[in-house]
């Protein structure tokens, strides 16, 4: 059994008000640790449960699907890796 | 004569019949459209309504844009064919790439419903001929995910071009990059705006009856083809 993980992440340049609100309610609550964090962003992950090691083909195929459903790629990156 | 304006029914999808109803008071004929069918059902033009379609799942719009009427839609609209988004249905426009950019999360991230003024200014599209340049309406907006995002390059072709065909004024209500209420794509037949024109078409239920001028400009554009 393995996962294919998708991540996806807003790009760089793209405002995430809900990590913003994460990184000014943590301190607030306690974590003291994240006070001196510069940024918190808020992200997706997908995981893809799939019997025995994914093949080539499920592999492209979960990489079109990150790039057309699971993604926006005007606002959105995305990263697939595979877990064991 | 008189048009036949569609408007899509997606799963969620709320302001269907407040649409089809502003389609009827501006003199056109509404015509149901599914989502699961690919049937056109010989519209002369398209309004994608408001609403939560699929819940919002993944992201707002994203999963209408792979609905069989989408492709029917996209196909068409590429040759010409008048279609507005209003709200969730800018979205979806969005994620069809139909308009270039997407719609995020309100800045403040709250759920906004207000009357909120606007300035046209791109009288030159299907849905917009009706008004004056640079005149002011009042329409209502209520959405939680409005704020209009796009790289540099995106920002300057839609000012440059005139592509921007309202903005908000007076108050910045969800972080809108330029405060881009409403875009168009170049060839002016496709339009996607955040407010919602078609609760603003009677004094009893809207602020205005300012709305009801993007359904009276599409019919008129028609009748001129």
């Amino acid at each position: 059994m393995a996962k294919i993980i998708v991540e996806v992440m807003l790009k760089p340049e793209i405002l995430d008000p809900q990590g913003q609100a994460v990184a000014s309610a943590l301190p607030r609550l306690g974590f003291t640790s994240f006070k001196t964090a510069k940024s918190v962003r808020q992200g997706k992950r997908f995981e893809i449960e799939v019997a025995g090691d994914p093949t080539p083909a499920q592999l492209a195929e979960v990489e079109k699907a990150a790039e057309t459903l699971l993604s926006n790629p005007v606002i959105e990156t995305y990263i697939v890796k595979i877990e064991k | 004569m008189s048009f036949r304006i569609g408007v899509v029914t997606f799963p969620g999808s709320l302001d269907d019949r407040d649409a089809a109803r502003a389609v009827e008071m501006a003199g056109g004929i509404a015509v149901p459209l599914f989502h699961a069918s690919d049937d056109l059902k010989e519209v002369q033009a398209v309004v994608l309504p408001g609403g939560f379609s699929y819940g919002d799942y993944l992201r707002c719009g994203a999963i209408a844009r792979f609905a069989p009427i989408m492709n029917s839609i996209v196909t068409a609209a590429n040759h010409g064919f008048p279609v507005l988004g209003i709200c969730n249905g800018f979205q979806v426009l969005c994620e069809s790439h139909l308009l270039p950019g997407a719609l995020t999360r309100n800045s403040n991230l709250h759920f906004l419903c207000r009357d909120q003024k606007l300035k046209i200014e791109n009288t030159n599209t299907m849905w917009t001929t009706g008004f004056k340049q640079d005149q002011e309406i009042l329409i209502p907006l209520k959405n939680g995910e409005g704020s209009f995002q796009c790289d540099d390059e995106t920002l300057n072709a839609l000012e440059s071009e005139g592509r921007v065909i309202a903005r908000y004024v007076d108050f910045d209500p969800n972080g809108s990059r330029n405060l881009i209420a409403g875009i168009s794509n170049e060839r002016g037949n496709v339009v996607g705006l955040m407010p919602h024109p078609e609760h603003a078409i009677e004094s009893l239920t809207g602020p205005s009856t300012d709305g009801l001028t993007f359904f009276t400009s599409v019919l008129h554009q028609l009748v001129g083809r």
